[in-house]
């Protein structure tokens, strides 16, 4: 075992010099992370189910007109091209080069918030209203869930941002930035289904 | 079998260092998982003898026919809040409650993962019940049934808040499970002792792990019917109105996708009560362990496999009931697997029946008949015949009574003397036994006659000629002797807390950690957690291989290790106490319950919520810098 001493009479074990923080599935931050992404990703796997349950008992679908496709590609191709400042905030926050964690946060965050003024386009692009029918009120809940992971992984961001740029810094705070990273390869990675329903599954 | 090993001795620093601060700010503050347990503990409890009394007053009004006690109205509203509250505000939180106190104890951890996110989750669900209870006494409680089916619990038909209460206390107690489960799970897997691989894993440990993935998976789906219910109600979206292209059965597929998990994530942690309780009163492991978790994990698999039994008498498609009706009878093979195991183990052990045992011994009898029953209505040709009779309500009541109350109440007197150092008194335990047992099954025995026999639920009274008389009476006899059982149990439980027998660190013998700790457990629990070297440590010679040193004792450190074979990997230092999840639970009280008055609400509750989240996330100055002195770099 790496850096434990055992002691041969008793079995003892000596942790003192393990690690204070680790990256990736060691650390309990990490299963936390991975829970909330799997308590969240079955909140919108079963909105996509109740949008072709209800589907399949309407006779038409979408009620309204479908989805203007602008500004929901847009914020798609915002979207995809955020993973580049992720990863590199992520690997300067594993590699703990202060600066460059600090300014690629700054970068996501940015990008961040360019997607919450595009999504105020796609509500508006959306053609129904919440509470025109039913197709409305699934696919409003569908974006709203969605811009729900945005606002507080936007907030999340801030507060990373805020702390890499005030002192003092622990080792852990590198730990959150890396999480907060996989984290938002999850909010991407789970919005592309949700695009492809809202966008193209009323086009189907 | 050899003597326990000794306790190790307090440690006045490390005792300090995991203590919760004094005074009000400080019981406020406290973030100890065990003083969380306890107060979670008997926080549910007390909404479970809340329940009872609501339950008693639905077996006054049906004691005879044609009362006239209570009126229709009023009695709605009784049976809601009673299901509601048992099944929500008790019998899923009771289980996370007990887990949290002794799953770090069990695999020999000095805390639980995220303290502070525990502290949280319990403000959030004694907030939401609360709420409820205070929506009840203002008469603006729910009165459409525990699960509140549209149109009924829609806005035509439930104008007004009621149900908006109902369907809030459901995003409050979801809340709460979800983020106990992802406590559970990462405890589990990253905090047990070096040496506990999962296969020496308490088959106890087991269960709350499978059940909190279980969570999951299962309350999101009705964290989202209810979100869309409060929608459909507040601000006029259409899931469940039919008119604008909705549907009045995706409630019940999105509700009972949750609601039969729920029943085993009420049934399967009592399995591990059994397990544990079975082993130490017949002084032998649990015979075929592996069969024990494989059984355990097909339960939980096939738990999702069932929701559309409860909706049989719907318009659900007969090749999709055969298919629910070919899983519903399968669940009875892990259950089986499960019985055959402990007789094994018992067939083979001298018994010794003491309280805890006469508790899981009564689960054979009790879950047994609940489980015939159960066969019974996985048949879509019966279960169309006493759909919403009281035969079905006796099935439920034997099942979640049997399979998780009567193992709960075991639970609580083996366990009592580790929580208070105290033995609870073995006459009373035996007195609380048998009026239980006995006042149960004449309560619930009765009600499968009456439903078979066409007696519906729910109706708040019924004519004599009906023929349902005699066997409502007896019922109602059956719930009063139950409920002096009940209060022999707590008559019991004040005194041995002051009065009853030292327990010492072990009273029972048994071989699990949680009796290598003094009782109660010092703050810190280990003061030098085991090295683990068998599946019942305290009964091998090589059970505590040894101990791990070099843990600080003035800062709240803890092991973390590796999830197949529990290797050290690395030390983290858990949070300090802190108000702020006590604050922000109130924070997001205020966003919830003005949500159901206004939209706004989410606005400015939002706002109000996001400084006490982020000041908690916020570091400290002074400790961060003695943190960052201490580090040692992966």
């Amino acid at each position: 075992m790496n850096k434990v001493d055992t002691n041969v009479t008793t079995h003892d074990i000596d942790v003192a010099r393990l690690p204070t923080y680790v990256y990736g599935s060691h650390s309990m931050m990490w299963w936390g992370t991975m829970g909330l992404m799997l308590i969240e990703g079955t909140v919108f796997a079963i909105t996509v189910v109740v949008y072709f349950y209800l589907r399949s008992h309407s006779q038409t679908w979408p009620v309204n007109r479908a989805p203007e496709l602008f500004w929901g590609g847009l914020n798609t191709l915002i979207m995809l091209a955020s993973l580049v400042p992720n990863q590199l905030a992520k690997r300067a926050a594993e590699r703990e080069d202060k600066q460059r964690a600090r300014w690629w946060l700054v970068a996501c965050l940015l990008f961040a918030l360019t997607f919450l003024v595009v999504r105020v386009f796609e509500f508006g692009a959306l053609n129904t209203r919440w509470d025109s029918n039913a197709y409305g009120s699934v696919v409003w809940m569908l974006l709203a869930l969605h811009t729900t992971h945005l606002v507080t992984d936007t907030i999340d961001t801030t507060v990373l941002a805020v702390l890499m740029f005030t002192g003092p810094l622990e080792g852990k705070r590198f730990v959150d930035v890396s999480e907060n990273a996989m984290y938002w390869y999850f909010v991407v990675g789970s919005w592309l289904p949700i695009y492809a329903v809202i966008y193209w599954g009323a086009r189907l | 079998m050899n003597p326990s090993p000794a306790v190790e001795p307090r440690n006045a620093v490390l005792d300090r260092t995991w203590s919760d601060p004094p005074g009000l700010i400080g019981w406020l503050s406290a973030i100890n998982h065990k003083t969380i347990s306890v107060r979670f503990m008997l926080t549910t409890f007390g909404f479970f003898a809340a329940g009872g009394v609501l339950a008693l007053l639905i077996r006054l009004q049906l004691t005879v026919p044609d009362n006239k006690l209570i009126g229709p109205d009023f009695y709605n509203q009784l049976f809601t809040m009673h299901g509601t509250t048992m099944m929500f505000l008790f019998a899923v939180p009771v289980m996370q409650a007990v887990a949290t106190y002794l799953v770090p104890l069990m695999i020999g951890a000095r805390g639980i993962a995220f303290p502070r996110m525990n502290a949280f989750a319990y403000w959030i669900f004694l907030f939401g019940g609360l709420m409820l209870y205070a929506a009840f006494i203002l008469d603006i409680g729910p009165d459409a049934g525990w699960f509140a089916y549209p149109p009924l619990a829609g806005p035509e038909y439930s104008p007004g808040k009621r149900t908006d209460f109902w369907a809030q206390l459901i995003t409050y107690t979801e809340l709460s499970g979800l983020l106990e489960a992802v406590i559970l799970i990462t405890t589990i897997f990253k905090m047990r002792a070096p040496g506990m691989t999962l296969n020496r894993m308490p088959l106890f440990v087991w269960t709350m792990l499978v059940t909190s993935f279980m969570v999951m998976f299962a309350m999101p789906s009705v964290m989202l019917a209810s979100t869309a219910l409060i929608t459909d109600r507040l601000v006029g979206t259409h899931f469940y109105n039919p008119a604008e292209g909705g549907d009045v059965v995706l409630w019940q597929h999105l509700f009972w996708f949750f609601g039969h998990p729920e029943v085993y994530l009420i049934f399967i942690p009592p399995l591990g009560f059994m397990s544990s309780i079975i082993a130490t009163f017949a002084r032998r492991p649990i015979y075929g362990y592996p069969v024990m978790v494989l059984a355990i994990i097909a339960t939980a698999f096939l738990a999702f496999s069932l929701w559309v039994h409860h909706m049989f008498a719907t318009n659900v498609p007969e090749l999709g009931k055969s298919f629910f009706t070919a899983a519903s009878a399968m669940i009875a093979i892990p259950t089986a697997a499960q019985m055959f195991c402990w007789i094994a183990t018992l067939w083979a052990g001298r018994l010794n029946f003491r309280t805890p045992m006469l508790f899981a011994l009564s689960f054979f009898f009790i879950l047994l008949i609940g489980g015939l029953t159960g066969v019974m209505l996985a048949s879509v040709s019966l279960d169309l015949q006493v759909h919403d009779t009281f035969f079905v309500v006796a099935h439920l009541h034997y099942v979640l009574i049997g399979g998780a109350v009567f193992p709960l109440f075991g639970a609580f007197y083996y366990w009592f003397p580790k929580f208070t150092g105290r033995m609870m008194g073995e006459r009373l335990g035996k007195w609380n036994f048998w009026l239980m047992f006995v006042g149960f099954n004449v309560a619930f025995f009765p009600m499968h006659i009456a439903g078979l026999r066409g007696m519906p639920r729910r109706v708040y009274t019924y004519p004599a000629e009906m023929g349902w008389g005699l066997l409502n009476l007896i019922s109602t006899i059956g719930a009063a002797i139950l409920a002096v059982g009940i209060l022999l149990f707590v008559v019991n439980v004040l005194l041995s807390r002051k009065r009853g027998d030292m327990a010492g660190a072990d009273p029972w013998a048994a071989g699990t950690l949680e009796w290598a700790t003094s009782s109660p457990p010092s703050p810190g629990n280990f003061p030098r957690p085991p090295v683990v070297g068998s599946r019942f440590p305290l009964w091998s010679k090589d059970g505590v291989a040894g101990t791990v040193r070099g843990l600080a004792d003035d800062r709240r450190e803890v092991l973390v290790t590796s999830v197949n074979d529990a290797v050290p990997n690395h030390r983290a230092v858990m949070p300090e106490s802190s108000p702020w999840p006590f604050v922000s639970a109130v924070a997001v009280t205020v966003l919830f319950i003005g949500s159901i008055f206004t939209p706004w609400a989410i606005v400015w509750g939002a706002v109000l919520c996001t400084p006490p989240l982020v000041i908690w996330f916020w570091p400290k100055r002074g400790p961060t810098q003695k943190n960052i002195e201490r580090e040692v770099k992966p």
